[in-house]
């Protein structure tokens, strides 16, 4: 029996046909993608990593929110000019408290993995209250109403540490206990710049 | 096989959910590519942003980006899929009223996708951004188009199953596969959820998803589209059904592998990278061995290739599904993506692919199909073939800016000068790239003229309706198998 003759039988039967598609392409996934989710080099922190304080959680759900990764990468390449450019190379070890990952797929702005301590909060408010006013080429869109907004509106910060502390970050119920105190009073721009100034900054020995 | 006992014949197709399908998807590319020349102006001027939440571009791009692959090509997908199952298994559709379900279920779906974005809810994951209600409706919706698409080619008058209905089969089923795992997450409220994955594995895992959601939808599903109209329009059987067959398996094959060349260089494994970029090398083979087989099959469609502004925008739709097809490998290989990758190369490439193959090959079809189902001839042929002329002009200028642009980036961003020090500071870089958005606003509008002019003409053409009910030939075709490659 040549292949075609074999092929023959799969296309005319229905659930052949529906299980070789399924096996076919089941294949990759299960050599490829599996074995990376059980190994512990990919999810083990890099020493000194903390998980996101609640003020600079609720910043990183900000920017989630609105999308800034469709425009900002946060992960530098192991290539010379972008080390001098940005910082030192993103390693997987500082990523493990990030649900779900932002490394982007677009640089229409710089990326921001190492922007941590490279500008004074000042400098980030301006910014983001009137990028032109800083960058005048600058085609980012202001976002004014953060300042307006106060940090967690819904009043879930508490939910979502629990949740987190429920994948495994290591949160205690103490830190949880008093999150709502740290965003009293902050606005979400605050809270987006909390995140944004401790973005790379644990970076690994060497690095 | 004279024991067992063939359906009857159906009195009639179920064609109207296939229209609704054609105007839903119409409407959505209308409004998906709205967002898209939005957005794109939005590069050039950003005081359109107007300090309005909903409009500022994050959340205006994630929009687009779900409208036109949520609401346009899927709607597209279905409906297609539905007037090509029942034809080419002869019979009506499996539970009309589930396919009426999954009509209006999926269009809820988009709608309720497109308003919570732009809220602002967001799970963060390209090309998944939904949150977790919407994600499990998605689930049970797709659930329920299997059964129909699958049910009906298993009541099937023909024995063999046609090849349009493995791709559209391989599209239901992987897409399933991979929004389910994709998805999983820890809800914390209605609007918010956490990734079930961190880091670099939530990085792996998506692109996985994110890559074969190209492959088996934009791909793989338009591909049964091209299988099935392309022959029809041109009056020709397929080619080579061998080629048909060998391309189908090795693409299903291959395709799963490639994802991860979105993260070249990143703090994945560098094997699963290297993997990645070979597989996608791979993957040129059979991606132009279909193309090859579309282009013999109109090869000697002269007459009708001049005439007929659906074929002719298919056959046009082959030529760009070739160029993203070669493309695409060449960006994964890794010293090109180097400079190709966070560049505006990306998003030409992305869009010679998303306005010159699928939105190309889908306009095509509708010209074919909406005909058809209303028994009413195309209202104006001069309109469509302006339209063909738009296109055309549209997603050249598209692509060609995009690529200027995007090696402009990806070569200053890297260079350095004789002391080692980067040479353009990333402003004056930015600075240098307004007349390729400008270009590109250009190019996007006209395509979008003649995605309006298109909706005029179809709707013309729908609003002159003589009803129609198109009836399955009354012989049971299932043995002797019809020619191998004839829809
Ligand atoms: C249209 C795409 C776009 C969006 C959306 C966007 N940005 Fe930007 N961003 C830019 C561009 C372009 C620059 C470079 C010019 C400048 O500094 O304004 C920039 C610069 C920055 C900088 C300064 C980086 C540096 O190293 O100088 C920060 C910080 C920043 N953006 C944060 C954000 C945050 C946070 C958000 C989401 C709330 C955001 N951006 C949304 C395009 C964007
Ligand atoms: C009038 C036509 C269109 C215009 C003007 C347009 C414009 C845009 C713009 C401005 C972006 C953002 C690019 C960036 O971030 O730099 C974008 C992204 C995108 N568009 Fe379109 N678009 C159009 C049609 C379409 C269609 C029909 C599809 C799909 C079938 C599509 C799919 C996408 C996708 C997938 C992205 C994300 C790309 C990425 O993340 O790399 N677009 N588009
Ligand atoms: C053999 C076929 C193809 C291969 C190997 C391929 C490869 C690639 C590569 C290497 C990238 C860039 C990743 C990066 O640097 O970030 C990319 C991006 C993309 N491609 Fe393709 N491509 C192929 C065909 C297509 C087709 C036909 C489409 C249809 C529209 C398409 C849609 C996209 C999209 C939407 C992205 C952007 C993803 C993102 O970053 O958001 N590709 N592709």
């Amino acid at each position: 029996m040549n292949l075609m003759d074999w092929h023959r039988r799969i296309e005319r039967h229905t659930g052949l046909l529906v299980f070789g598609i399924i096996a076919v392409t089941s294949v990759g996934g299960l050599v490829q993608i599996v074995p990376s989710l059980f190994q512990t080099s990919l999810s083990t922190p890099v020493a000194g990593l903390e998980p996101y304080p609640p003020l600079a959680l609720e910043g990183r759900d900000i920017y989630i929110r609105e999308s800034c990764s469709v425009c900002h990468s946060q992960q530098v390449r192991p290539l010379l000019a972008e080390v001098m450019r940005y910082g030192a190379t993103s390693k997987a070890g500082e990523f493990v408290y990030d649900r779900p990952f932002l490394w982007g797929s677009k640089r229409t702005g710089p990326d921001l993995h190492r922007i941590g301590g490279k500008y004074s909060d000042a400098w980030h408010r301006l910014h983001f209250m009137d990028p032109r006013a800083v960058v005048p080429s600058s085609i980012m869109p202001a976002y004014r109403w953060l300042a307006e907004r106060d940090a967690d509106t819904g009043g879930s910060i508490q939910n979502r540490m629990r949740a987190l502390q429920l994948l495994g970050h290591p949160y205690t119920d103490r830190d949880i206990y008093f999150a709502p105190q740290r965003l009293a009073g902050k606005s979400e721009l605050d809270a987006l710049i909390a995140y944004l100034q401790m973005l790379g900054v644990s970076r690994p020995e060497g690095g | 096989m004279a024991a067992i006992k063939w359906p009857a014949a159906p009195t009639t197709y179920e064609d109207d959910v296939v229209l609704a399908f054609t105007i839903a998807a119409v409407l959505w590319s209308l409004i998906g590519m709205a967002a898209g020349v939005y957005a794109a102006a939005e590069l050039v001027w950003p005081a359109l942003n107007l300090d309005f939440a909903p409009l500022t571009f994050g959340r205006l791009r994630t929009v687009h980006t779900n409208a036109v692959l949520f609401g346009f090509a899927v709607s597209a997908l279905m409906g297609t899929s539905f007037y090509t199952v029942q034809r080419t298994c002869h019979i009506r559709i499996f539970a009309p009223n589930l396919a009426w379900t999954v009509f209006f279920a999926w269009q809820l779906i988009v709608i309720a996708g497109a308003v919570s974005l732009f809220m602002g809810a967001n799970a963060g994951k390209e090309y998944a951004e939904l949150e977790w209600p919407i994600d499990i409706a998605i689930t049970v919706v797709w659930v329920i188009y299997g059964v129909v698409f699958f049910g009906t080619i298993a009541i099937r008058r023909i024995e063999q199953i046609y090849i349009s209905n493995w791709f559209f089969g391989a599209f239901i089923l992987v897409v399933a596969m991979l929004h389910i795992v994709n998805s999983l997450a820890i809800p914390v409220s209605a609007f918010k959820s956490y990734s079930l994955y961190a880091g670099a594995q939530d990085a792996i895992v998506q692109w996985w998803y994110g890559h074969n959601a190209v492959g088996f939808l934009l791909t793989g599903g338009f591909l049964g589209m091209m299988y099935y109209f392309l022959p029809k329009q041109s009056e020709r059987p397929i080619w080579s059904y061998r080629l048909s067959v060998l391309s189908f398996w090795a693409f299903a094959y291959s395709y799963i592998w490639a994802g991860p060349h979105h993260l070249h260089f990143s703090a994945i494994p560098e094997w699963v990278q290297t993997l990645a970029m070979v597989m996608s090398l791979i993957l040129l083979a059979p991606s132009w061995a279909t193309m090859i087989n579309g282009i013999m099959t109109v090869s000697t469609a002269r007459q009708k290739l001049r005439e007929d502004p659906g074929l002719k925008l298919i056959v046009l739709s082959l030529a760009f599904y070739g160029l993203a097809m070669f493309e695409g490998p060449m960006m994964a290989i890794r010293s090109v993506n180097i400079i190709s990758h966070f560049t505006e190369w990306t998003i030409g490439h992305v869009h010679s692919g998303a306005l010159g193959w699928n939105a190309l090959i889908t306009f095509g079809c509708f010209y074919f199909m909406v005909p058809r189902l209303v028994g009413q001839p195309l209202w104006s042929v001069r309109l469509a073939n302006i339209h063909f002329w738009l296109a055309l002009a549209g997603v050249m200028l598209y692509v060609l800016s995009m690529w200027g642009a995007g090696i402009t980036q990806g070569v200053l961003w890297l260079s350095l000068d004789e002391l080692g020090q980067v040479r353009y500071g990333f402003n004056e870089i930015l600075a240098a790239l307004q007349p390729y958005y400008l270009l590109r606003l250009l190019g996007g509008s006209a395509f979008f003229v003649g995605a309006i002019l298109m909706s005029i003409n179809l709707f013309m053409t729908i609003s002159g309706q003589r009803t129609v009910t198109v009836a399955p030939p009354t012989t049971s075709m299932r043995s002797p198998a019809p020619a191998a490659g004839t829809p």
